[in-house]
């Protein structure tokens, strides 16, 4: 079970929360606008990558909250969570920031 | 290839059995090919069967990252079944069941399929109502599919509890007696012997790495860990691992990856006739023939590639298989595992062309992909040789998404959903 930080309420066992898929897809400004494949790239297609995930999670048995999260999807760990709304991180970056730290210690 | 039967077991067996051949060769990868299956699962390794057989393809090459079987091929719960809602899925699934009752005898390979029935228990008025849709629905699609009452079912399962003071008591239930189980390994065992009989190079420990294309976008080969091999014919069959593979092609795919859990007890005798499911409190559960209890968990909630999951989606399962079997509430397990299923929006599959010319993909069957594996496999090989779908999988592209043809099958598939 994974232990998630809330950056509202703290850390939490995964159970409280629900997961709910990738993050910073940003419904369109003008949806009458797209086309069939803009709508398919919209609603269906996902980067689904091997490595690090920018995801959305919401604390749905605690604050009920949206919010953000950079996960390796092949260790699973978390490497960082932020408030929604904020920019997508670079998560290369973000993750060589934490590995770094642990390595001084 | 050597031709098991009684009499070579019997020969075999008077020379100590020191006269058994490797069942395929271990070649290196020739320069280019006719075709290439990336991914050596049962659906991929029957693929290049089926091409090799039925279509004259010779110059077949099946690349694998890992061993044989290694992946979901060897990691699901085995139950076989074909009671799907909606025409399409019934043609397809029931297209695999056709095929898994002739398999051992033409792959001459005792894949030990046993039609030992599939139960599915209906748990509240919406499952009766639900499944009651699904019988009448499989029978005007020639597929068998009968109501059980709850005695009826326990009279089929004894081990199952109908008590009336369980938390989700049993109503009734649904049996397909073609369904059952069959061996995982030996299907992908069986589909290398045959295949590399009919010459198809299996190729283990190559990961592919890259997909070339052309100056006019069509594939010229893969990129692999044994270097560059060419063909104008590539198929992936990746499971989990296709939107990464098709991300090499530039195509963005609409999967989303998340580990599925089964575990197994410890060796019992016979107790468990049958194969039981239940969708609404998530569980399901069968005896292999070496006497473990096979028992299927859920996905897990997010998408990950980690071949494992979290304990309090097994837990879950078995608060559910307590209840369901009293019996086995003292029985150890030894093993959870997890396999990366890739997850379509509509949990169909997707089996068909690409955007890129020469490139095809079959993928997206979530949590339920081994039931299917002969079909898929036939069906995919004459894709991929032909260059056209079969009509048994022509509605299930990639375009249907962006067209709006779903297959929506999600309140027919596993429990996981």
């Amino acid at each position: 079970m994974l232990l998630i930080a809330c950056p509202y309420c703290g850390e939490r066992p995964e159970t409280e929360f629900r997961y709910a898929g990738e993050a910073h897809i940003a419904r369109p400004h003008d949806p009458s606008a797209l086309n069939d494949d803009e709508w398919v790239d919209f609603l269906y297609q996902r980067a689904n990558p091997k490595g690090l995930h920018v995801e959305r999670w919401r604390h749905i048995h605690g604050c009920a909250r949206f919010f953000n999260a950079v996960r390796d999807t092949v260790s699973d760990r978390i490497f960082k969570t932020y408030e929604a709304g904020e920019p997508r991180p670079d998560v290369n970056a973000v993750a060589a920031d934490v590995l770094a730290k642990e390595s001084e210690r | 290839m050597q031709k098991f039967s009684g009499f070579s077991l019997i020969r075999q067996a008077l020379s100590g059995h020191q006269g058994w051949q490797a069942q395929w060769r271990t070649p290196e990868p020739k320069a280019s090919y006719d075709a290439i299956v990336v991914g050596g699962g049962g659906h991929g390794l029957g693929a290049a069967y089926y091409m090799a057989k039925e279509h004259g393809l010779k110059n077949i090459a099946v690349l694998e990252r890992g061993w044989l079987g290694g992946g979901n091929t060897g990691r699901n719960t085995t139950i076989i079944r074909s009671n799907y809602l909606f025409d399409e899925s019934a043609a397809l699934f029931d297209h695999a069941v056709k095929l898994w009752e002739g398999l051992s005898q033409e792959l001459n390979y005792n894949v030990m399929f046993s039609q030992r029935g599939v139960l599915m228990l209906a748990h509240t008025v919406h499952d009766v109502q639900s499944f009651k849709r699904h019988i009448h629905a499989n029978r005007l699609n020639g597929v068998d599919n009968e109501w059980l009452s709850a005695e009826e079912a326990k009279e089929f399962c004894p081990p199952l509890n109908i008590s009336p003071g369980m938390r989700y008591p049993v109503v009734g239930a649904a049996l397909q007696r073609r369904g059952g189980v069959a061996r995982h390994d030996a299907v992908a065992w069986g589909y290398a012997r045959a295949a590399d009989a009919l010459g198809v190079d299996i190729i283990q420990n190559c990961e592919v790495t890259g997909i070339r294309r052309g100056v006019n976008g069509a594939v010229e080969g893969v990129e692999t860990t044994k270097g560059f091999i060419g063909s104008k014919r590539i198929g992936v069959s990746a499971a989990g691992h296709t939107s990464v593979l098709m991300a090499m092609a530039g195509v963005r795919m609409p999967l989303e990856s998340y580990p599925l859990q089964a575990l197994v007890s410890e060796p019992v005798k016979p107790v468990f006739p049958c194969v039981v499911m239940s969708n609404t409190i998530h569980a399901y559960i069968s005896q292999s023939d070496k006497g473990e209890l096979v028992i299927g968990a859920g996905t897990d909630a997010y998408t990950s590639y980690s071949q494992r999951g979290a304990l309090h989606i097994a837990t879950h399962t078995l608060d559910a298989i307590c209840e369901l079997f009293p019996m086995f509430r003292r029985m150890r397990m030894l093993r959870n595992w997890g396999g990366i299923v890739d997850v379509t929006p509509d949990r169909s599959p997707i089996i068909g062309k690409t955007p890129v010319p020469g490139l095809f993909v079959n993928c997206g069957w979530g949590t339920g992909g081994f039931k299917a594996t002969p079909g898929s496999a036939h069906v995919f090989a004459h894709t991929i040789a032909t260059g056209e779908p079969h009509k048994i999988n022509a509605p299930f592209t990639l375009e249907r998404f962006r067209d709006g043809l779903m297959i929506d099958e999600a309140a027919a598939a596993a429990v996981a959903h």
